[in-house]
């Protein structure tokens, strides 16, 4: 046989408590947190992410290799997403080139 | 001896090698799934902060009891995917079939649902940008956009789910003819890592499209 075989009470209690975790985050949305609503909606989907990526995909037990590929994976989103985003709020920092002005005040029109 | 030697394929040492280079091309394929949907996820997070009074009021539009629904079926999915795979790991071939039958009936319940019940429902609403959008409140462009995104995300996700649902009835026919053992049964575990990475995605959605909008 290959690979590791997990004991059958293990994924029900990864199961469980990936069901209470969305309980709970549902439960969560329906109070006004202001900002923190979106922090913990995020923080219990990563939470469960990493349950089914550690006991239903089997991370805890599979080597190195596997475990490279899953953090360039993310290593790669959160470059498309800093940039992206350091991008868009950094804009309004330096203002428009005055020759710009008018090209855009015909764009406009 | 022989069962495990007719097992390898030539071009491994031993099985367990086999075994790690199998699950190590589904890993390669599903970092460029991330990829794929991080693309939309980062769109879905930047026009989220340029419209967001309208994407938190699409996000109150959505039915959160039917969000929740399903995914506690996805996840019910998933617990059957990975006691399949554990029924494929000891040779058990009656409760692999049942498991994997398990685990496609969800599958579908969740399309069903998606498709059937949400999409017809907004569509009905008005709430279907390009075919069907009768919305004229304020902000009623940014909010088609909200829906805009929200149809493309969650119908790319159901798409996969479609594309599972066919690799799991592959599994059911293969299983039924006796082609996994306790030595090889890779297609199942690979499967089985596809098929929670689409969960993965799921639990994402949720809150980002039913959830962050607040709901009091």
């Amino acid at each position: 046989m290959v690979g590791h075989v997990v004991h059958k009470k293990l994924y029900i209690l990864v199961f469980a408590a990936l069901l209470g975790l969305t309980a709970l985050t549902t439960g969560v949305a329906f109070i006004d947190l202001g900002k923190w609503n979106t922090v913990v909606a995020l923080a219990i989907a990563v939470c469960k992410a990493s349950l089914v990526v550690l006991f239903f995909m089997h991370l805890r037990w599979s080597s190195g290799l596997m475990r490279m590929v899953l953090l360039a994976a993310f290593v790669w989103f959160a470059i498309l997403v800093t940039l992206t985003l350091c991008d868009e709020f950094t804009r309004q920092w330096t203002p428009v080139p005055s020759s710009w002005q008018a090209q855009i005040q015909q764009d406009v029109r | 001896m022989h069962s495990s030697t007719a097992a390898l394929a030539e071009q491994f040492d031993d099985l367990e090698q086999q075994h790690e280079a199998s699950s190590f091309g589904m890993w390669i394929f599903l970092a460029t799934e991330v990829m794929f949907f991080g693309g939309l996820f980062t769109a879905y997070i930047l026009f989220r902060n340029f419209y967001l009074p309208a994407f938190e009021a699409g996000s109150r539009i959505l039915d959160v009891k039917i969000g929740a629904a399903n995914t506690a079926i996805l996840l019910c999915s998933s617990l059957t995917m990975a006691l399949a795979v554990r029924a494929a790991q000891l040779g058990k071939k009656a409760a692999l079939i049942s498991f994997l039958l398990l685990t496609l009936l969800l599958g579908l319940t969740f399309v069903g649902i998606k498709l059937g019940l949400e999409w017809r429902h907004d569509y009905l609403e008005g709430f279907a940008p390009g075919v069907n959008w009768t919305f004229t409140g304020p902000d009623s462009r940014h909010l088609e956009l909200f829906f805009c995104f929200y149809f493309f995300l969650t119908g790319v996700h159901a798409l996969h789910m479609v594309i599972g649902a066919g690799i799991l009835t592959v599994l059911i026919i293969m299983a039924a003819r006796g082609r996994f053992s306790p030595q090889r049964y890779n297609a199942v575990e690979v499967s089985g890592l596809y098929w929670h990475f689409v969960d993965i995605v799921w639990i994402f959605l949720y809150p980002l499209l039913y959830l962050i909008g607040g709901r009091y």
